[in-house]
């Protein structure tokens, strides 16, 4: 995985609540058999109309949003459906950042596993976040926002917080507690 | 100290504490064939092996056609999937209920049919719903692709504890063939919301619980993810023990760990859950979502909402139910039993289990399904399919003009070719009411099996409570 930079974007408001993983890739597009390719896919059924043509009302179609890696979204983002193809389809379509009040817990997960980095903030943040027009940068190594020169500190679990800044492989982490797991395994009835 | 079960699970579960986090041990690793085909590349491209293919269990269920099994799969992308799986089991030596298996059916179905989900135990899959074998009294909760991998390679999972949550549901439901488990559970998820149980697992208690058939505890654990919580929990009793006795992967020593088991599987005294919630069940009548997210449910004598009155001065929610209303196509004000259905689906893995299909036999027998209604029943797996044909039961449907189809998880997500056409509205007895779920476009009210026999029937819902169902 790549060590995760500090970020700087416009933010894409997306203004919905429990916004489901299923709204995020919808099924149809789950049968492939790779993780990469899925950003055009991405909230497909908002984005276009029957027959493919984009729907001019809908966010991620706005030219203005076109290089913004930084999502706004409100409570309970993604989820539902544990699919992964969600993160891997936000991920392809250039988002590295995720703001929002609250996420689902297995979404919340998935990000991680993929460089992406869920950000929870209050009410009153997020509601400052989007009503800006203005570029803003995300610095994960100082737990900063920062919005138009004034900064906002955000919290994190420092286990995901090293694993996306040094990019880590968390199988190989796992693997070196080789001994442990075969010594559980000694032990263990079921 | 005094231990929640699910505390008791955890602690016994843990290889090593680092960071605040636990890697926890994986008892049993279900896969199936849309969430795991990254993974299996991911340890092909690092050159890793199953750790423990003996305690991996693999089945296709997502996209198979549930149309007759000895035809070719028409869809070339759902052919390559399940290919894909059938060369990965292969290479990784992990046991496959393949589409002509007579073991094959839901994942979250098979496991407890064939003992392969047992109490006490961590259970795992790249599906949301895994928390359906917490009914079981096991830990069991759904993970991302990435996470399959990961236990794929260590058989171990890395996590940060979850809190505890203790539902209490207590009291006689005064008609329970007509007031279902699927009932109580779209209750609770319609109070504590779709987000009440996000970072925790539940444990459901009280008498109503304990009263319940294993497969009726599997339809309130199955749910618990559309609160938000990561797992769903009952403690086992004898009932759990009997269901699970000369399963086909049952274990030798079973009387020796259900002893054990019988001691230490349950909830202390005086143990302390994080949050509590509790709901009388007498008063809970059959429920029908009306929007696109299963806490947008109503009692079927009830009237679709004002979205004002939904969001109780919550902009965004009603923000929310506004937009479900014109996706759904309904007006505020509306009786729900006046609301006509084009399609029935009776089937996944929250309820297309035996009993289920029993329950919704008797709305059925000796009727038609209404000249407007396209209905049809997917059993959970072809060992329900087998019994329920033994029973009868495929005659009583089909005689009605109900389809009788093969297993699969089929209509619930609409990735094989069982699915809504834009427009079309069904009555469903699945989990997922999201826009598009059954179908782009799709209309989707969640109901029980009873509801939706009912509703294959009549054209439009209606309050099963008055019907003969004894």
């Amino acid at each position: 995985m790549e060590p995760f930079m500090k970020i700087k974007s416009i933010v894409t408001p997306l203004d919905k609540v429990n916004v489901d993983t299923d709204q995020i890739v919808p099924k149809q597009f789950l049968k492939l058999i790779q993780r990469t390719g899925f950003g055009q896919y991405l909230f497909y059924d908002w984005r276009y109309e029957q027959g493919g043509i984009p729907r001019k009302d809908f966010i991620l179609n706005d030219p203005a949003y076109k290089n913004s890696k930084i999502l706004l979204a409100r409570d309970n983002f993604g989820c539902g459906s544990s699919r992964e193809h969600a993160v891997w389809a936000l991920d392809d379509f250039g988002f590295k950042v995720i703001i929002s009040t609250s996420f689902a817990d297995i979404f919340y997960n998935n990000c991680f596993k993929n460089g992406i980095l869920p950000i929870r903030v209050s009410d009153e943040i997020l509601q400052k976040l989007f009503s800006t027009k203005s570029e803003i940068e995300v610095d994960l190594e100082d737990q900063i926002i920062m919005v138009n020169n004034t900064p906002i500190s955000f919290d994190i679990e420092p286990h995901w917080k090293k694993i996306l800044l040094e990019g880590l492989d968390d199988i190989a982490m796992t693997l070196q507690h080789e001994s442990q797991i075969a010594k559980y395994e000694r032990s263990h009835k079921t | 100290m005094s231990k929640t079960l699910f505390e008791k699970i955890w602690d016994s579960h843990i290889v090593v504490d680092e960071d605040g986090r636990s890697l926890l041990y994986v008892d049993r690793h279900l896969i199936h064939e849309v969430t795991s085909p990254q993974a299996f590349d991911g340890l092909r491209l690092n050159a890793r092996k199953v750790r423990r293919p003996d305690l991996t269990f693999a089945t296709m269920d997502h996209n198979v056609p549930t149309s007759d099994r000895s035809l070719p799969i028409l869809d070339q992308t759902s052919s390559v999937q399940i290919k894909a799986l059938e060369r990965n089991c292969k290479e990784f030596g992990i046991t496959l209920f393949d589409i002509h298996s007579p073991n094959q059916g839901i994942v979250h179905v098979i496991g407890p049919e064939l003992g392969i989900t047992l109490p006490g135990t961590t259970i795992v899959c790249g599906d949301s719903h895994t928390s359906t074998h917490g009914a079981f009294g096991s830990l069991a909760f759904g993970i991302g692709t990435s996470d399959v991998e990961h236990v794929l390679a260590t058989q171990c999972i890395m996590m940060e504890k979850p809190k505890t949550f203790e539902i209490k549901i207590q009291g006689k439901r005064k008609n329970p063939h007509a007031v279902t488990a699927k009932d109580i559970i779209m209750s609770i998820i319609r109070k504590i919301g779709t987000a009440g149980g996000t970072g925790t697992v539940i444990e459901y208690r009280g008498d109503t619980i304990s009263e319940l058939t294993m497969e009726q505890r599997m339809t309130i654990c199955n749910m618990s993810i559309e609160a938000g919580a990561r797992a769903g929990l009952i403690a086992p009793d004898e009932k759990t023990y009997q269901y699970l006795k000369g399963r086909k992967y049952t274990p030798n020593n079973y009387d020796e760990l259900v002893n054990d088991w019988r001691d230490n599987l349950k909830t202390d005294s005086g143990a302390k859950f994080d949050k509590s919630f509790t709901l009388s069940a007498e008063n809970i009548a059959p429920q029908v979502s009306w929007g696109t997210n299963p806490a947008m449910t109503d009692d079927v004598t009830g009237s679709i909402p004002f979205p004002d009155e939904y969001g109780k001065g919550n902009p965004e929610e009603v923000k929310g139910a506004t937009k479900a209303l014109q996706y759904m196509d309904l007006k505020p004000g509306t009786p729900i039993v006046n609301i006509v259905i084009d399609r029935v689906f009776i089937g996944s893995c929250t309820n297309a289990r035996l009993g289920d299909l029993i329950e919704a036999s008797k709305v059925v027998q000796g009727k038609k399904v209404s000249s407007k209604v396209r209905a049809m029943v997917v059993p959970g797996s072809q060992l329900v399919k087998k019994n329920a044909e033994e029973m009868g039961l495929d005659k009583i449907f089909k005689d009605a003009g109900f389809e009788w189809r093969e297993s699969g998880c089929s209509m619930c997500l609409g990735m094989n070719p069982d699915i809504l056409a834009a427009g079309e509205r069904c009555a469903s007895t699945s989990n997922r009411n999201f826009e598009g779920r059954q179908g782009s476009g799709g209309r989707t009210h969640l109901v029980s099996p009873v509801m939706a026999a009912a509703a294959a029937i009549n054209g439009h819902f209606v309050d099963v409570r008055e019907l003969d169902l004894n």
